[in-house]
């Protein structure tokens, strides 16, 4: 059992910085899931702790360990590839047997062990296969196993469903989530899909180019971005963004306190599509022609073109009526729903 | 559906199959035709008639003591060759493998000494360990080692196997270092997080999954060591001293060549030409099973 501290965390290669300092304390037992698009240092950052990687500077402990000058084998970690990672050679059981038979343990332990795992992830009748006679799924699942056998204090996964088909993942995240529930270690958990964050997580850390730009609860991090970046990156479909000076004449707008400077003054406004609703023009805050809209069932995508060529996308209950492609309509937003961001794009104090 | 090209000239395959069956016809079924055909024969001293001996050839041979010991020296000097090759070249490998900086200019260094030919290369020791004017001779001889392979046979098997190894590792680097770096890194990162040391990761992940390569490297180097290196013997011993490093290939030369006996070399090139096809099946039906692909 162990709880993981990153304190100013940073990376270079060379001159470039590639991590900034990140910061953040994951109590034992928690799933953090670390989500950002590709090239936002989430994946290093998770290499980081596992090892991998050196750091630059900065400290990471695991348990109340500094681990920044342990070898991944001193770290009592155990990790999921985005490739699985299984040694092709040996059988499945030998692939979850190995980080058991280097500590040593007992043969009768380990197969009790390995069988155990076995059974939970429903691999028994593939015990004695190659890796490359096996499904994704079945070899995600190895992975997965290969992890669980040793016990270790942290799991850290480092995509570990980019691979597999929508369908497959889908179930995966699911049982994966179960899985860390019931076994109770803590877990940190990448990924490029801000769907995967939502669902699995039990707090959020949303990276752009090397920073945590926010870390919390996926509901608070969806109801109160922290910047511009992780209004439009968590939500799908994305946040819609305006130009607050667009708003100024419609009396939405609530007074912003005076600023200490130019960078922290009122700049774009955001607003979900599921808070903006066609309505009379009388009452429209905005106005535009409908381009398409994407009956999806459960709820349909309006995207609209406003008579300034920005886009906007609505979405709406699938039972409501929308507008046919190229009819001109009016959109409202309740002055409650609206999100305040500054020059810099970070969120203005409510 | 897509559709088969068919071509319907009937010579058309023939002649483009020509220049390499041509090759193979001329340089080898010829060749080997021949020594088979003189293999039965002795010719006279001056080689204008040759008498039909049937097997005599063979059956003096494999009576023969100097052939006999031809044969125990061909075995040790290929299994020295062999394993002193590709056990330099995986070690130079993995090394290499671990540098980040400067990676291609060790590479290169390391690739250079395949460029030399088996005769310069065998010229290069030979002038490094001449007893009279060598460097390291003199330096080992300051040390108090009378080197002398010109009068000690072990130091002159000594001599030419590290000679024929030293190219050899080159070629041998190359195929590993690809090899090892076709091994997915996060394989070896998940060994590592599972607990494995540099060198239990190396023998229990790196060295498996290393295998087709060493597996081909091996009949490479074997057939290497059985033929290529006649250079390197011949420019540094001659196959001396006391016959002491001459191996199968070798004295098929100096006693079809040197000593004019034709019909025995030509019998010994046919003993040779089954040793090695015996070799190569051995190889691919027993060993290649403990290979994974």
């Amino acid at each position: 059992m162990a709880e993981i501290a990153l304190s100013n965390v940073r990376k270079s290669y060379g001159p470039t910085e590639v991590i900034h300092g990140v910061d953040a304390e994951i109590a034992d037992g928690e799933l953090i899931v670390i989500v950002g698009p590709s090239g936002c240092g989430k994946s290093t950052l998770l290499r980081m702790v596992a090892g991998l990687e050196t750091i630059t500077s900065g400290e990471i402990s695991i348990g109340g360990r500094v681990v920044n000058d342990l070898e991944p084998r001193e770290r009592d970690i155990a990790m999921v590839f985005q490739n699985y990672a299984l040694y092709p050679h040996m059988s499945v059981f030998a692939n979850m047997a190995y980080g058991l038979k280097i500590a040593g343990v007992p043969k009768a332990e380990i197969a009790e062990r390995v069988g155990q795992a076995a059974k939970m992830l429903e691999l028994e009748p593939y015990l004695d296969r190659k890796p490359r006679q096996l499904s994704g799924g079945q070899r995600q699942r190895v992975a997965m196993g290969r992890a669980i056998v040793r016990k270790p204090s942290v799991f850290l996964f480092d995509e570990p469903l980019s691979n597999l088909d929508a369908k497959l993942r889908v179930q995966m995240r699911v049982e994966i989530k179960t899985l860390q529930r019931r076994l109770a270690v803590t877990s940190l958990y990448v990924t490029h899909d801000q769907v995967e964050a939502m669902t699995m997580a039990d707090r959020i850390i949303v990276m752009n180019g090397g920073n945590a730009e926010q870390v919390g609860t996926p509901l608070s991090v969806y109801n109160k971005p922290a910047t511009v970046f992780v209004g439009g990156f968590i939500g799908s479909p994305p946040m819609n963004f305006l130009q607050a000076a667009r708003l100024q004449a419609s009396g939405l707008l609530r007074k912003v306190a005076a600023t200490a400077g130019p960078a922290e003054a009122l700049d774009t406004v955001g607003v979900r599509p599921e808070h903006l609703s066609f309505c009379e023009e009388g009452a429209a805050v905005l106005s535009g022609k409908l381009v398409i809209a994407e009956a999806l069932g459960a709820e349909t995508l309006a995207h609209v073109e406003l008579d300034d060529g920005e886009r906007m996308i609505v979405r709406v209950d699938g039972g409501r009526e929308v507008p046919a492609a190229g009819a001109r309509v009016h959109l409202s937003c309740g002055a409650e729903h609206l999100h305040y961001f500054g020059a810099d794009g970070k969120r203005l104090p409510d | 559906m897509h559709k088969r090209v068919v071509f319907n000239n009937r010579v058309l395959p023939y002649l483009l199959l020509a220049p390499q069956i041509l090759v193979t016809l001329v340089f080898f079924f010829w060749p080997a035709g021949q020594a088979i055909y003189q293999s039965a024969y002795i010719p006279d001293p001056f080689g204008l008639s040759s008498q039909f001996v049937g097997f005599g050839n063979f059956e003096f041979l494999l009576s023969d003591r100097y052939y006999l010991a031809s044969f125990k020296t061909t075995v040790i000097f290929s299994t020295l060759v062999t394993v002193l090759s590709m056990g330099a070249a995986l070690w130079l490998a993995v090394m290499a493998d671990r540098v980040i900086k400067g990676s291609s200019a060790y590479k290169t260094l390391l690739v250079w000494p395949y460029a030399v030919a088996p005769a310069v290369a065998g010229v290069l020791w030979l002038f490094m360990f001449n007893p009279n004017v060598g460097l390291v001779a003199w330096y080992l001889k300051a040390m108090g080692y009378d080197w002398n392979h010109v009068l000690n046979d072990g130091e002159a098997m000594g001599l030419v196997v590290v000679a024929s190894a030293w190219r050899q590792i080159s070629y041998n680097f190359l195929f590993f270092l690809a090899g090892l770096q076709a091994i997915p890194k996060s394989v070896i990162e998940a060994a590592a997080i599972d607990g494995a040391s540099f060198a239990r990761r190396f023998w229990t992940i790196v060295f498996p999954l290393l295998s087709p390569t060493t597996f081909f490297l091996l009949v490479v180097n074997i057939v290497y060591a059985f033929f290529e290196t006649f250079g390197v013997i011949h420019t540094i011993t001659a196959g001396g001293p006391q016959q002491a490093t001459t191996i199968l290939v070798y004295k098929v030369f100096s006693d079809g060549f040197v000593g004019q006996d034709l019909g025995s070399s030509a019998a010994q090139s046919v003993i040779l030409l089954f040793v090695v096809g015996l070799l190569t099946v051995v190889q691919f039906r027993y060993i290649e099973r403990k290979v994974h692909y």
